[in-house]
């Protein structure tokens, strides 16, 4: 999985980093305001942990043994941000100092193991996981799939990274500078490994280390176990909501587009000379069939809108009426997802 | 239970490691990798008179620029010029052979040998009794491969084994990586050792109590359980270590010495490396 140099074109391992740094950047700010002093400390440790922990050779069920990268274990334990600062930080030094993964690759393999394989483990972990005990069996299901999914994504972006080598970097003889491999072998080649012995090796890692800390210290699991509803949510979600009302005020900007909307024609339009005009404008000067599409007219009349045309029959104002679709309209879906989390809360009462 | 998990075995040293032993070679490892490391670089040789800062610049661009070269030719010459740099600072070539060449050679070989038969292009022969063809193109394109990948590797040991890591990281934060960063690398690697010695004593220990080779799951119970030991000690410690930190003054801001002083010499090796580097990327050598 550790990329050496020579595998991928200078301009893959410029994209692999320049992909990678924004993630980097926001690791470090939300790190820092989660730590604050600690930060330096606390990552550094975290830091080798991640190093020492790759050095350990699990024996898998069959009789194999096989590594873990620990991305699952660092996400679960420490959240994707922190897990994204720390396996980075172990994957500088490794190719540094231990020459094992390339210098010019630092960024594609930090964007696939310490970046994607950490955030997709996270949240396969949190969606199986949800907000069942911290000593739950369901939890150290959840990480070992975790882990699983998590190597397996992050072989799938390296697969995808070799597979466009061939196809872009040739020599004169048209021999491939870079990896070899099409995607057509890459991709087969990467998961067989990955979907078998590597995927293995990081799902009994992380599924056993979370069944370890369960015994031991279930305060561990605490960090990133999700948490009903408490008071600061609205400090959370204010400037969302903020959003929304400037979104439903700015609604009647809609009166300001010219011309139909393509293909939001009612039955009765077909049938006015002056929405025929504008169909045909909008289709690129097609006129439309002279009778109404016996489809439309059979389901026209099926639903009618309670306020078609975003206005309502009691207020004169278009502009005023808008305002008050978008209320109406953001509030019903509202309703509707506040529905569907009560049944959740129900369902699975946290912890 | 075929395979015993601990001790000495009648074996004759034919049998393969058990589990704890493996851990703890691959530990020890790490340590002598660094050992060896601290020892060379104060060896009198040519790139250990470099500044580092000028070192890590000058080796980068050589890197990229063995990564970037489309000729075979130049990437030979790009490896002999690793190779006599290491001569050059007194790094034996056996050393580069068992920590560099052969590692590479093999791992890089085993990936691009289908390469020589799968990449289409002039077949040059084919393989006696299967009779597979061995393109021109494909055994161009494993020897591009396995070529940047010897020369790279080359390259960057040659930055470790003669410079001392602390001055590896004060040259990072010289040339604008930031000091939290570097202060972070610098503690990982300290702390490295720390957990290596940490991991190695509880090998130690449970090898020293085990009686009777271990079956499968109980293996890998007892390499999580040292796993998840290994992580409570290690948050411990950091808990420890920051409140020894801040014991000391330590208020978030990092702070690091810089005393480097370049010479004529810096620049002129500097030059060179930065030349070659820019008329191979630059004339898509």
């Amino acid at each position: 999985m550790h990329i050496p140099d020579g595998y991928l074109s200078p301009s893959t391992c410029a994209a692999t980093f320049a992909l990678a740094a924004p993630f980097w950047y926001v690791a470090s700010r939300k790190v820092k305001r989660q730590l604050h002093t600690k930060l330096v400390p606390l990552m550094a440790v975290v830091s080798a942990f991640s190093f020492v922990v790759m050095m350990f050779n699990l024996p898998l069920p069959g009789g194999t043994t096989g590594h873990a990268v620990g991305l699952g274990i660092a996400a679960i334990v420490l959240g994707p941000w922190a897990a994204v600062l720390s396996i980075s930080i172990a994957l500088l030094i490794q190719a540094v100092f231990f020459g094992d993964g390339g210098i010019t690759a630092i960024g594609a393999n930090c964007f696939n193991m310490a970046i994607v394989g950490p955030f997709v483990a996270y949240a396969v972990y949190q969606a199986i996981a949800g907000r069942s005990e911290l000593t739950s069996p369901r939890r150290v299901v959840a990480a070992g799939v975790a882990g699983y999914v998590g190597i397996n994504a992050a072989a799938l972006v390296a697969a995808i990274e070799f597979g466009l080598q061939p196809m872009l970097f040739h020599d004169a003889m048209g021999a491939p500078l870079y990896a070899p491999y099409p995607l057509s072998i890459a991709l087969p080649a990467m998961l067989a490994g990955h979907l078998t012995i590597a995927g293995l090796a990081e799902a009994v890692a992380a599924a056993g280390l979370v069944a370890v800390l369960q015994r031991t210290e279930p305060e561990l699991l605490d960090l990133t176990a999700r948490r009903p509803a408490t008071s600061g949510r609205w400090r959370e979600t204010r400037a969302l909501w903020f959003g929304l009302g400037l979104l439903m005020l700015l609604s009647p900007l809609g009166l300001v587009a010219a011309g139909t909307a393509w293909g939001e024609w009612g039955a009765a339009d077909f049938a006015d000379p002056a929405a025929r005009q504008e169909i045909a404008a909008a289709s690129g000067n097609v006129v439309p069939p002279e009778a109404v599409p016996s489809g439309l007219q059979r389901l026209s009349s099926v639903w009618s809108a309670p306020i078609p045309d975003y206005a309502p029959a009691f207020l004169r104002n278009e502009h005023l009426g808008y305002i008050l679709s978008a209320v109406t309209g953001s509030g019903l879906v509202l309703l509707v997802f506040a529905g569907i989390g009560a049944l959740r809360a129900r369902r699975s009462p946290s912890v | 239970m075929n395979e015993p998990a601990y001790g000495v075995c009648s074996c004759g040293g034919k049998k393969r490691r058990g589990l704890l032993e493996s851990l703890v070679f691959g530990l020890i490892g790490v340590e002598s990798h660094s050992l060896e490391a601290e020892t060379t670089s104060v060896l009198p040789g040519l790139l250990q008179r470099f500044d580092p800062r000028i070192k890590v610049v000058a080796l980068l661009a050589l890197i990229i620029a063995a990564v970037s070269t489309q000729r075979l030719t130049v990437l030979a010459l790009m490896f002999a010029l690793a190779t006599g740099l290491a001569l050059l600072s007194k790094i034996r070539l056996i050393r580069l052979a068992r920590q560099v060449w052969l590692g590479v050679f093999l791992f890089s070989g085993i990936i691009v040998l289908p390469a020589v038969f799968i990449v289409p292009g002039e077949a040059i022969t084919h393989l006696p009794l299967i009779g597979w063809p061995i393109t021109l193109q494909g055994l161009r394109s494993a020897a591009f491969v396995i070529g940047r990948a010897e020369t790279a590797a080359t390259l960057s040991l040659l930055l470790v084994l003669t410079t001392p890591w602390p001055h590896v990281l004060k040259a990072l934060r010289s040339l604008g990586v930031p000091a939290a960063i570097v202060a972070i690398l610098g503690m990982t690697y300290r702390y490295i050792f720390v957990l290596t010695q940490s991991a190695l004593q509880m090998a130690e220990a449970r090898q020293s109590r085990l009686m009777a080779p271990l079956d499968g799951p109980a293996r890998r119970r007892l390499m999580l359980t040292m796993i998840g030991t290994l992580l409570t000690k290690t948050l411990a410690l950091g808990t420890e270590v920051h409140a020894a930190m801040v014991a000391r003054g330590y208020r978030g801001e990092v702070r690091l010495l810089d005393d480097f002083r370049t010479r004529p010499a810096d620049w002129a090796f500097l030059l060179a490396a930065l030349g070659i580097a820019a008329t191979i990327i630059g004339a898509r050598l």
